[in-house]
């Protein structure tokens, strides 16, 4: 398995309905270097599959989505441009 | 032209007015009891089994094959559980799509916590079913029953049922095909052994649903027996809602192919312009092997119930697969299993005599409010 990569920056969505995690995740993307990833912490079922699909939309690459003790998931963005 | 645009065929056309004359026609002379033997018992029969042989011609069956539920919901039930029912020596494995109707996995739930076993078949981008997945399932030794939809009633797309009926043959198992989005719009695909729809879905009353069973497959309901419907169905048929079924059918059939042709041109439209005027959206299904009136799109960043109130404000009636709008918090099972955006998503269905004029407002109206909502969401 490979090594999970240290999030750059991490998005606090948790509670926050869709889209309101997939807004906050466009409006801070840029935040970061590229390359470098994001994870968003999310609770809503609609960002597992919501975050991914943005990912393919915008041409950034969901590096994986990882279950948080909690409940929720960090769900882990790769700045691509 | 109406106040409102009703753009939510899916859920339920709007009455054909043959179905309306039908119905109350039948209303005075159709109420006794098909199952006795004086006068106005044997009309009513008379009409049953009318309009039975009108449905089975319509959807490419034999009568004695054809049985009339309270729903296609109960068709989808009564099918489902009353195959698994009757092959439960040959095995209890159960087969469908991800992204069947809300009904059939739900009896799928039953035949689960029953002891039977479900194995659900992934789908692609466009939600088209992995046909190689769907074969490789119903090879299965044990494989009592496979289900999959004529067409998605989410975002259109068309499955290939001719395709699976093929691979279900090779290896024995009966296929249901649940034809609730395509009867009366276009014809029903072969290979099918249980076949099930909705009369509201073509233009029928609600509280028709058919369940066709055909020769040969083996069915035993899961009810407790009654004679009606070849013991397929229980409880007295509803002989005006029938008929009017059976009209209606006549009718949207009759008209499909014009009909049809010109609301697919309308949603090529939609699902052309879309794009151009709105930034950030995604229409969704596949854009050529697709049910003629149905097209579905998701916004970027905008809130499903926000989008729908104010095209309703608008004077459009839509429905959306988002979590926010549905009645559970989870959003819809069908755009989950195809990895589209759930959020800010809106499904148009065009029913029968959807204007060129009412598409165009909508197109009109459509980037301004989606604009609107944006920028009060913070979005830029």
């Amino acid at each position: 398995m490979t090594e999970v990569t240290q999030p750059a920056l991490t998005i606090d969505a948790l509670g926050k309905k869709c889209p309101i995690p997939i807004i906050m995740l466009a409006e801070q993307i840029n935040f970061v270097p590229l390359n470098a990833v994001v994870a968003v912490l999310a609770d809503d079922p609609a960002a597992y599959t919501d975050v991914p699909a943005w990912c393919r939309l915008k041409s950034h690459r969901h590096v994986g989505s990882y279950e948080l003790p909690e409940g929720g998931w960090a769900i882990h963005v790769r700045r691509n441009y | 032209m109406s106040l409102v645009a009703y753009f939510d065929a899916a859920s339920s056309e709007p009455l054909h007015p043959q179905a309306r004359e039908a119905l109350l026609a039948a209303i005075d002379v159709g109420w006794a009891d098909p199952a006795r033997l004086y006068g106005q018992a044997r009309r009513a029969h008379l009409l049953l089994e009318q309009a039975r042989t009108e449905v089975a011609e319509a959807l490419g069956a034999r009568s004695d094959e054809v049985s009339f539920t309270s729903s296609g919901t109960q068709a989808v039930h009564l099918g489902v559980l009353g195959t698994l029912h009757g092959r439960r020596r040959v095995g209890r494995h159960l087969v469908t799509s991800a992204v069947e109707h809300s009904s059939v996995l739900h009896a799928g739930g039953v035949h689960e916590r029953d002891g039977g076993t479900v194995e659900t078949v992934g789908v692609d981008l466009t939600g088209r079913v992995d046909l190689d997945g769907f074969a490789a399932a119903v090879a299965r030794p044990g494989t009592a029953l496979a289900c999959l939809q004529t067409a998605n009633h989410e975002v259109g797309t068309l499955q290939p049922v001719a395709e699976a009926a093929a691979a279900c043959r090779a290896h024995g198992v009966p296929l249901l095909v649940d034809a609730a989005q395509t009867a009366g719009r276009m014809p029903i695909p072969p290979g099918w052994s249980v076949l099930t729809a909705s009369a509201h879905k073509w233009g029928g009353p609600a509280g028709v649903g058919v369940l066709v069973v055909r020769k040969g497959t083996r069915f035993r309901s899961f009810l407790p027996e009654d004679e009606r419907e070849r013991r397929r169905v229980p409880g007295f048929e509803n002989v005006p809602g029938i008929v009017a079924a059976a009209a209606a059918l006549r009718a949207m059939a009759a008209e499909a192919a014009q009909e049809q042709a010109r609301l697919s041109e309308l949603v090529g439209r939609i699902r052309d312009m879309v794009p151009k005027t709105v930034p950030d959206v995604e229409v969704i299904g596949d854009p050529a092997e697709r049910a003629p009136h149905i097209v579905t799109f998701s916004c970027l960043y905008v809130d499903g119930e926000a989008l729908l109130t104010e095209l309703d404000k608008a004077g459009f009636a839509v429905s959306s697969g988002s979590s926010c709008t549905a009645s559970t918090l989870r959003p819809s099972h069908v755009l989950e299993a195809m990895g589209v955006l759930t959020h800010g998503n809106v499904r148009v269905s065009l029913p029968r005599g959807t204007s060129a004029a009412e598409v165009d407002r909508f197109l009109a109206v459509l980037p301004e409010l989606v604009r609107r909502i944006r920028q009060d969401a913070g979005v830029a």
